[in-house]
């Protein structure tokens, strides 16, 4: 076999081999992209139900509830990114370190009610952890700046319902 | 006292990398053996100076030296004694100094067993593991220094995370930046042959070993850590396609294509670039990995915000090594002489194959890690890809990649035919065709069910090059069990490999259909998941050294036989305010029995619990399967033809025109 019969056959397998990892990246990330949302997003402009999002936020002191479907545990809770609040559903376990006034991703979807019906509920290992989409939405919209120091403690968070929170930015 | 010791002696070891850097490239350009030689002394002196650093960190770990600061942040009187010994990398600055060392016993085991090596090869390979050792030290000294002194001195530390208490985790570190870290010999033996203008097969004979041991440690890294998430996180999951894992799989997909390509160098002269070129890669892929994921610039732009310096220099060094090694290559690589030819259906061919289809894995999870971060710092959209991308996009990939594995090694070289290799195979082939059979009426979905076939065509088709090679059956067994034994250990080693691939790989199609079920019960209940009736048959308070426990009894039956008697649990750590799950997990071998309590309910009077039961088929062959690939690359290691009998290399026709 010639050198540029070789190359040929190289170039083909390369071209197939790289075709093939951008075709199937390029129809998995139309069809798998999740996208970040916080409540107030969510608020303006109600996702379709069939859209897997990812909603961030804080959980509102006392507005975990817990109920029992047959024999299926069903929590709900409030998130809140201080302008809105949504009323996520979740069925099973919440994760160990699931605070109220502390920082949340929930992933699901819409329901048709207006609630959220989430599959996971994710909270980090680290306690003074914040998933950084929540900490850039409290930058955004002025709760919290990393230059003026770290973030509010917890605390602060447990008194921070949406309506305080509402209240406070429009005093603002 | 000894925490100063400790800082010095990481300033010595710091000034040893520097001369070892510039010595020695002066001395192989100046052909000056005085200098040349000065190499493996300072390599050596090198590692003691980083050993010493390490063991006084280690000294003021145990003897709860608060006054200096990454002890205080991390650790506390009450840890118990293993855990004040690994957390002393279980943290940043901990991390780059054991990252430091690992590095220095890299250079050491260079100047050791390289005594083979031509001096000029061998003093610019040390040369270049020197360059990137002094970065990443001058890195620990100036911005994240883990001897770092507080005052006053508090009386307690802060402590460590329970989670974080593991002896999984422990370990997990030392064993994963053994990998990472190991690549950068092929990366140093890449950036001397292209300083040298040189690449033969003599090169590949000696990069092919550093690779496969760098790869055999970075696969037992990745399946441990996979397992501690698997039994610790209590979800049940073992991959997450989270970035910090991502960066693992890129390196060990690109190291998995070098291991593959440096046999071509070494047998047949050919793909030299590329594997140069691979080499250099894998090296960055490591390096970013370890650094931009794990320290959390990359994640989160507040990092980077927050600790400017520490994000400046590290993102200086990561190009400074990944642009200049690349910079160096397209200024070198075009005077690197193409090697031999082959036919597209040949061992080579094949290797090729290989080669792009890992590649092209590797593109994809690199692509799907890179992205989301770019969008979030470009357009300021924060989206995430998870597991049902990667699924749709690797697993395809990876299903030709099994069906190619399956004959590779079975093709002779240069050029061959089908046929007669197809037709030795026919055995495996009925065992395949039986696979997909039994897969179509076990398994749902497309690509579980193509998956677990090429898995078990993967294992049948090694199970055949074995028999095939020791003659089995066409010669009384005592010949075959004589050709056996003198058959090269590489080539056990490389059935083993590839065996453990399918092995991972049908434990990972068989987890696809893994069963879950979550519920709320008061003592006494049964549910039934899986064919198994579980029954919580008591829960009890227990205190811990620290914290108080949540104990449950699950007694799982079949059939109306006790299986067995789950104690899963879950802890209150009153100091942290925080919880722990403590999964209890049935193995058989073949199949997860996988139990959770979380949270206790309803009144005193009448309690519930919720109990998360999980039903894992063959859970345990991912990680067994990992075990077996990694075992399979110590066997080749192992191979007198690895270590002795380098061919010794012809004289350079050209030697002084490349200079």
């Amino acid at each position: 076999m010639k050198r540029k019969t070789r190359r040929l056959w190289l170039v083909i397998a390369c071209v197939a081999g790289l075709g093939a990892a951008a075709g199937l990246t390029l129809s998995a990330f139309s069809s798998n992209i999740v996208f970040f949302m916080t409540p107030s997003q969510v608020a303006a402009k109600v996702p379709p139900a069939d859209r897997t999002i990812r909603l961030g936020g804080m959980v509102v002191a006392g507005s975990v509830h817990r109920e029992r479907h047959g024999e299926t545990p069903v929590n709900s809770f409030e998130v809140t990114d201080g302008q809105a609040a949504v009323t996520v559903q979740f069925e099973g376990i919440l994760p160990d370190l699931f605070r109220e006034g502390q920082s949340v991703v929930a992933v699901g979807s819409m329901t048709p009610s207006g609630g959220f019906a989430a599959s996971e509920v994710l909270a980090k290992h680290d306690e003074t952890y914040m998933p950084k989409e929540v900490a850039e939405e409290l930058q955004k919209s002025g709760k919290w700046d990393p230059k003026f120091g770290p973030p509010p403690n917890a605390a602060s968070w447990n008194a921070m319902t949406a309506k305080d929170a509402k209240t406070s930015s429009r005093g603002s | 006292m000894s925490p100063e010791l400790g800082h010095f002696a990481l300033a010595l070891a710091c000034a040893f990398a520097f001369a070892q850097t510039i010595l020695p490239l002066i001395g192989a350009q100046r052909r000056d053996r005085r200098l040349m030689t000065m190499a493996p002394g300072l390599a050596l002196g090198q590692v003691i100076a980083l050993g010493a650093s390490f063991l006084c960190l280690i000294d003021a770990a145990i003897s709860d030296d608060f006054s200096v600061a990454n002890i205080l942040e991390n650790s506390a009187v009450t840890k118990p004694l293993l855990y004040k010994i690994t957390g002393v990398w279980g943290n940043h600055e901990g991390s780059i100094l054991l990252w430091a060392l690992i590095l220095g016993l890299c250079g050491a085991a260079v100047a050791a067993f390289g005594r083979n090596l031509p001096a000029a090869l061998r003093a610019r390979v040390l040369a270049v593991l020197g360059g990137v050792a002094a970065g990443f030290e001058l890195f620990c000294l100036t911005t994240s220094d883990p001897f770092d002194r507080v005052w006053p001195a508090p009386l307690d530390g802060q402590g460590m995370n329970p989670l974080l208490q593991d002896p999984g985790l422990a370990f997990h570190p030392p064993i994963l930046y053994t990998g990472y870290v190991g690549f950068a010999v092929p990366f140093a033996f890449a950036i001397a042959a292209l300083i040298e203008g040189r690449v033969d097969a003599a090169w590949g004979r000696w990069v092919r070993p550093w690779a496969v041991a760098a790869w055999a440690f970075l696969t037992c890294g990745i399946a441990l850590g996979s397992w501690w998430s698997y039994y610790v996180l209590g979800w049940g999951g073992y991959w997450f396609w989270d970035p910090v894992e991502n960066a693992s799989l890129i390196p060990w997909l690109s190291g998995t294509a070098l291991m593959h390509s440096a046999i071509v160098v070494e047998k047949r002269e050919a793909l030299k670039i590329w594997t140069v070129l691979l080499a250099i890669a894998t090296f960055s892929f490591s390096l970013s990995g370890t650094f931009l994921v794990r320290s959390g610039i990359l994640n989160s732009v507040h990092a980077f915000a927050n600790d400017p310096a520490r994000g400046i220099f590290i993102l200086g060094l990561l190009g400074l090594v990944i642009g200049g090694s690349l910079a160096l290559f397209a200024w070198r690589a075009p005077s690197l002489t193409a090697g031999g030819l082959f036919s597209p259906v040949s061992r080579e061919g094949l290797l090729v194959l290989n080669n792009i289809l890992l590649c092209s894995i590797c593109a994809v999870v690199l692509t799907g890690t890179m992205y989301p971060p770019f969008m979030s710092l470009l357009f300021g959209k924060t989206i995430s890809v998870g597991k049902p991308f990667f699924d749709a996009a690797t697993i395809p990939l990876a299903i030709p990649l099994f069906a190619f594995m399956g004959f590779g090694p079975m093709l002779p070289w240069k050029r061959a035919q089908m046929w007669p290799v197809l037709r030795r195979l026919w055995i495996a082939a009925l065992a395949t065709l039986l696979a997909f059979a039994v897969a179509t009426w076990s398994l749902s979905g497309v690509l579980p069910i193509l998956c677990a076939t090429g898995a078990v065509w993967v294992i049948a088709t090694s199970a055949t090059d074995i028999a095939n090679r020791v003659a089995l059956f066409r010669i009384p067994l005592g010949q075959s069990f004589n050709r056996a034994r003198f058959l090269p250990r590489a080539a056990f080693g490389a059935a083993l490999a590839h065996a453990g691939v399918g092995v991972s790989a049908l434990g990972l199609a068989a987890m696809s259909q893994a069963q879950h079920k979550i519920v709320e019960v008061p003592v006494g209940q049964t549910e039934s998941l899986a064919g198994y009736d579980w029954t919580l048959a008591g829960v009890k308070t227990e205190p811990g050294p620290n914290y108080t426990a949540l104990v449950g009894t699950i007694e799982v039956r079949r059939n109306g036989h006790l299986v067995t008697v789950m104690h899963p649990s879950k802890r209150s750590f009153n100091a942290q305010n925080q919880t722990t799950t403590e999964v209890s997990i049935h193995t058989n071998g073949f199949s997860d029995l996988y139990g959770v309590i979380g949270d206790k309910h309803g009144d005193d009077a009448h309690p519930t619990y919720v109990l998360r039961l999980h039903y894992n088929p063959l859970a345990p062959w991912m990680w067994l399967g990992a075990l077996i690939m990694a075992f399979g690359g110590a066997l080749s290691l192992s191979d007198r033809r690895m270590r002795v009998g380098a061919p010794r290399r012809a004289p350079a026709p050209n030697a002084v025109a490349a200079e």
